[in-house]
């Protein structure tokens, strides 16, 4: 039973990583209704612009702010020369923009950084926290708490900021309707370049946890997919969505991991293992058939 | 001459090639209420989005004439340089932000206002003041409202941003005739009370005419006709080709007299 546990918090742990990458995904879909399929990528190009502050002797805090000026730049050219030439078009469109996009910044990122994995050390080691070992004889990892603690942290405020602020209601009204949004004053430029540059934040926080794990490398782009299951559990426009979603998909997948493999075995024979890498999209394929808009996503309202 | 809002021989073009507007002059004073009638394209649309700048989102271009409010030129200006300046359209089919609520819709209207949090309030009582029935609905998702809650929602998200000049876009559209009597009631005390001058663009001519104090009727992009509401009532044309009455009674298509004064109309 305490293996059990001991696999579920782990599970739900990472769960919160993937949460934080859903998250930047919720935030540029939920204000311009834009799937960002280059948000995996920002990702990548955030952890590696970190990595590469900090390689030309810059201090964590001083790299991490550099590395935000960075997203938010991009977020700006983003909306300048993408987004503002695509308004009120079909949002396929918007979304095979956001493809190139992606291709771009892999591509880019290592022309300006080089393409060696590198490591990232942000202080904190992966080892387990020794009180609990020794009370309940569990390994919990003090990286995951932190890490999860950081991003509940940030999707907390990001939940209030959408809720309660001037621009959060802003943001949400450009999502519901560009051109309303536009006929009431709000300039959508700004609120976009905004939401870009918050999202591009979400990266770098996402991307400096995952890179600290497993090493600053390209791999980081297809890591963020894992994003896509959680979104489509938590729905795309909700932000607590994200989070509930991420640790749903954390912890079945690790349960289903360390579960399944043995029972697969015992009927079939042979070898199960790596049900990791696809469990959370074969869950998310069912939910879709259940209820398609997640468990937190907006209703599509249509009046008949 | 210092007139109020002035549109001077403007051309419309879209995506480059088409003509939508040929040449459209018009005038609306300060504190009254101007009703723009006319048929399915004839450029009703066209026109408030052009004063309201709108127009460049759907790749639409004022590429001749100028418009003017209060002596200022306001054709290259943004959306939200318009509704600082105290114009601001309400666009045809509502679009209300059907996932927010009835109040958070009103309090985006108040985007471009930098206003504290006690005027806030007091701007959004003011509004529920003349729609009480969103006060009763404040909390709902707009998208789950009636038609006419949702036009209330509308013109009270507009009121938000403390406009002098509304531009009303098909506010009838799908309305029972009632509602549009309640909205067009309400649009008369926003004239007289608050002093917001309207621009109104209608295809139900009948109740457009009864509530606004100056016509222009728009053909094809063109002006073709404009006068004081109660002449343009009483004019054989216009009764016959909007309102559905002449002085006979109703009249057969076929009839070679008709045709013939319906295509000098249109020439």
């Amino acid at each position: 039973m305490q293996f059990f546990f001991e696999v579920l918090i782990g599970g739900l742990l990472s769960g919160v990583m993937y949460s934080l990458v859903a998250l930047g995904f919720v935030l540029i879909f939920k204000a311009s209704g834009v799937f960002n399929f280059a948000q995996g990528a920002m990702v990548f190009f955030a952890a590696l612009s970190l990595v590469g502050f900090m390689e030309h002797g810059a201090p964590l805090w001083l790299a991490f702010i550099l590395a935000f000026v960075v997203m938010t730049l991009f977020g700006i050219a983003t909306e300048k020369f993408v987004l503002r030439k695509m308004v009120n078009q079909p949002p396929i469109a918007l979304f095979m923009a956001t493809i190139g996009l992606s291709f771009f910044i892999d591509g880019f990122a290592p022309l300006l950084w080089g393409n060696e994995v590198r490591a990232l050390d942000i202080g904190l080691v992966d080892e387990p926290i020794p009180w609990i070992l020794d009370n309940w004889n569990m390994v919990i990892s003090k990286f995951d708490l932190f890490a999860a603690g950081l991003a509940l942290a940030l999707v907390a405020l990001l939940a209030l900021f959408f809720q309660y602020t001037r621009i959060g209601r802003a943001l949400r009204a450009v999502a519901d309707d560009h051109q309303a949004a536009l006929s009431i004053g709000i300039p959508l430029q700004h609120i976009w370049a905004l939401v870009w540059a918050v999202a591009g934040f979400v990266a770098l926080v996402a991307g400096m946890l995952w890179g600290s794990r497993n090493g600053v490398q390209f791999a980081l782009t297809f890591t963020a997919l894992k994003a896509l299951p959680v979104l489509i559990l938590g729905g795309f426009t909700s932000v607590p969505g994200a989070i509930v979603g991420g640790l749903i998909i954390g912890a079945s997948e690790k349960l289903a991991e360390i579960y399944i493999p043995p029972v697969m075995a015992g009927w079939f024979g042979g070898n199960f293992g790596g049900i990791e890498g696809w469990f959370p999209y074969v869950m998310a394929l069912l939910f879709l058939l259940v209820r398609p808009e997640g468990l937190f996503g907006e209703k599509h309202i249509d009046r008949v | 001459m210092g007139s109020y809002l002035s549109i001077n021989n403007i051309e419309v073009i879209y995506d480059h090639v088409i003509l939508v507007l040929k040449g459209v002059s018009l005038d609306v004073p300060q504190g009254k209420i101007v009703a723009l009638l006319g048929a399915n394209g004839a450029g009703k649309t066209t026109t408030l989005k052009a004063i309201s700048n709108l127009l460049r989102a759907e790749r639409g271009e004022v590429t001749k004439g100028d418009i003017q409010f209060k002596d200022r030129r306001v054709d290259q200006m943004t959306p939200n340089e318009m509704v600082k300046g105290g114009v601001i359209q309400v666009m045809e089919g509502r679009h209300c932000f059907a996932h927010l609520t009835v109040e958070e819709n009103l309090l985006t209207g108040a985007y471009t206002q930098a206003q504290s949090r006690a005027e806030l309030k007091a701007s959004l009582e003011k509004v529920y003041q003349y729609f009480p029935r969103l006060k009763q609905r404040r909390s709902s998702q707009a998208g789950y409202t009636s038609g006419g809650e949702q036009q209330m929602t509308a013109i009270g998200r507009a009121l938000m941003a403390n406009p002098e000049m509304i531009l009303l876009d098909e506010p009838s559209m799908g309305l029972a005739p009632q509602i549009v009597e309640e909205i067009f009631e309400i649009v008369r005390d926003l004239n007289q009370r608050e002093k917001v001058s309207f621009l109104l663009a209608e295809q139900n001519t009948m109740v457009a005419l009864r509530y606004a104090d100056f016509g222009y009727i728009l053909e094809n992009g063109r002006v073709v006709m404009e006068g004081q509401a109660e002449d343009l009532r009483s004019n054989e044309d216009v009764k016959e080709f909007y309102l559905g009455l002449s002085s006979a009674g109703r009249k057969s298509f076929r009839e070679v007299k008709h045709y013939r004064r319906r295509k000098r109309w249109l020439a």
